[in-house]
């Protein structure tokens, strides 16, 4: 990972560091040779569909699942070697929250801060801390069972920081939240970051990652095949994109001919969905490209414009468009 | 945000200090969770209440002990059984831990690795010994009474404190092993009721046709039920011959204990490990 960041000196200012990091399920690789650097203070992004390795990597990096290869370390310490003082370093909220149903959100948080093994009266305040910051005060008493989605992984997120932790780990941290839910939780964790706190998160939408991360790193199939900074990756894969659906198969070529001169890279097509999309250069008009198309005589019966996605920065990777398809890696992982 | 250096060396009393600490934590959550469903409660309440109640007055006429009154035999016999069902409650709760984060979340806190089995075998033991206290207490009210003196009334009742234990580290291990918590309950009942039945629990052994009587015999629920009765001076009403384990009762109950620990413990453990790495 050259092109990340300033590269870290020492242990002092490296927050998680993996070197060669594998990860085998009998035959199967759930993750190969990942190397990272992720710098104190500054947030990682693991990009990548179900199946990719992501949450392979953060129960390596948590000490929950050890590795089969490589090594990594945490606030300088090694995942293996000096798991129990790497647990005193961190936080975790899992992609299933890990909160116990069967206990008040109160009862969860002041739970978590004895097993940090903070004095009781600590454990209470900071428990009260954290659900006023989190928006959970008024349900603080009932029971975690009877909670929405977005609550439980809001309380998931609480408990997470009850150590206060100077390194996060978020396994899809934003996966069932509202849009409202989304924004309060970004800028939560921009304060964190901020606060210096390290933080690694997993996502599958290329804009979070965009919008959280300092570096990002796409993993397909248990193995890096990006990375960089979000300004670098969105570079590679260009603008936005803009998809045009077609009434019939015949003109296809027509379509993507006509686009040529908006686009920004290679178009891809696909005839049994009869759309055409194309990345666009920045500053293309949509009114002018149906103009375009209706100059060729295509019959477009749908034309939109939408952000680069996951499945764009395939694209342009590896070239091939990727199935979003859980893999039996990532089942076995659990 | 401290160094994070050098490795603080904490000296084993802590860490003791500390485990003890983690497990009585795990423990009150597990307690905690009974006010959540106290139905949870019924099988270390209601049902030895259930079960005195029914086989004093519904069986009890058509049993006839020798040497002294049913209910005097039946006790030792309820009081082993009810233990004996104690492997269901920490299997399934340990069961339903492990298919959900929560034991994850558990493994990322700097907690001892320990605590989790260690407060699920506290707050379930306080549960064996809630049963307990709720069958001696409706046995004295039925008639039953303890007719040793009090060493031995003491070795009684600490012969069914280390066979409630055994049977709890049972119970783990079943739910160490167990895939989902409804597989336990239907393992635990068929194993359950043909053990805690086919034994001197509630009818003397000399009654039952032969092949099943010296499945009886040798069955360690006989021993246990035995070495209670002769320890608080109850009605043993073994056949003329009984077999060794049950003309030494006390060190065959006591023997079976600690083999099932010396087996089960370790078994446990390494089960733990395996199924909380990967």
């Amino acid at each position: 990972m050259s092109s990340f960041n300033a590269p870290a000196t020492g242990a002092q200012a490296s927050g998680v560091r993996a070197e060669g990091l594998g990860k085998r399920f009998g035959e199967l690789w759930a993750l190969r040779d990942v190397d990272l650097d992720v710098p104190r203070g500054t947030v990682l992004g693991l990009l990548g569909h179900n199946g990719a390795g992501k949450t392979t990597a953060i129960r390596i990096l948590t000490t929950l699942a050890l590795p089969s290869a490589g090594r990594a370390s945490v606030a300088g310490l090694d995942v293996v070697a000096d798991a129990a003082l790497v647990r005193e370093r961190i936080g975790l909220a899992g992609q299933y929250a890990t909160v116990d149903g069967l206990l008040s959100a109160r009862t969860n948080l002041e739970m978590v801060g004895r097993l940090y093994h903070l004095p009781r009266a600590v454990a209470r305040e900071r428990a009260s801390e954290l659900l006023e910051r989190l928006g959970l005060t008024e349900v603080a008493g009932g029971l975690v069972k009877t909670f929405s989605g977005g609550m439980r992984r809001r309380l998931d997120l609480a408990a997470s920081l009850v150590g206060e932790p100077p390194v996060l780990f978020l396994d899809e941290p934003t996966t069932g939240l509202d849009p409202q839910g989304r924004n309060d939780l970004w800028a939560l964790l921009r304060e964190l970051v901020d606060g210096g706190t390290t933080l690694v998160l997993t996502t599958q939408y290329l804009e979070e990652a965009d919008r959280l991360a300092d570096a990002i790193v796409v993993l397909d199939r248990g193995r890096i095949v990006a990375s960089g900074a979000p300004a670098e990756l969105k570079a590679r894969v260009g603008g936005d994109r803009i998809a045009v659906t077609l009434a019939s198969a015949e003109r296809l070529a027509s379509a993507e001919e006509a686009m040529q001169s908006f686009a920004d890279g290679p178009s891809l097509v696909e005839a049994e969905e009869l759309r055409v999309t194309v990345p666009v250069r920045a500053g293309s008009r949509l009114v002018e490209i149906v103009r375009a198309l209706d100059a060729a005589g295509v019959d477009a019966i749908d034309v939109h414009r939408r952000e680069a996605t996951l499945d764009d920065v395939f694209l342009t990777v590896t070239g091939a468009r990727e199935q979003a398809a859980p893999e039996p890696a990532e089942a076995l992982a659990r | 945000m401290s160094s994070a250096t050098a490795a603080p060396t904490t000296s084993l009393a802590t860490r003791l200090r500390w485990g003890l600490s983690d497990s009585l934590v795990l423990a009150r959550r597990n307690l905690a969770h009974v006010r959540q469903i106290p139905e949870k409660l019924l099988d270390a309440t209601v049902q030895p209440l259930m079960f005195v109640l029914l086989f004093a007055y519904v069986f009890g006429g058509a049993i006839h002990v020798a040497g002294g009154g049913y209910r005097e035999y039946l006790l030792g016999g309820i009081l082993v059984q009810t233990l004996t069902f104690g492997i269901i409650g920490p299997a399934t709760s340990i069961a339903t831990d492990l298919t959900e984060g929560i034991v994850d979340r558990f493994r990322s806190l700097p907690m001892s690795r320990s605590a989790f089995l260690l407060g699920h075998l506290i707050s379930d033991l306080a549960a064996a010994l809630l049963a307990l206290a709720i069958m001696i207490l409706s046995g004295l009210i039925v008639g039953w009474r303890i007719h040793s003196d009090f060493p031995h009334a003491l070795a009684g009742f600490g012969l069914l404190t280390l066979f409630a234990f055994a049977m709890l580290w049972l119970g783990m291990l079943l739910g160490l092993i167990a895939r989902t918590p409804d597989a336990v309950t239907g393992v635990a009942f068929i194993v359950i009721f043909p053990l805690t039945f086919i034994a001197n629990t509630f009818v003397p052994v000399g009654g039952l046709p032969a092949g099943l009587r010296e499945v009886a015999e040798y069955n360690p629920m006989s021993a246990a039920a035995a070495a209670t009765r002769t320890l608080f001076g109850n009605p043993t009403a073994l056949p003329a011959h009984p077999a060794w384990p049950l003309q030494h009762p006390v060190a065959s109950a006591l023997g079976w204990c600690a083999l099932t620990l010396l087996v089960v413990v370790p078994l446990a453990v390494r089960r733990y490990r395996v199924r909380t790495s990967g």
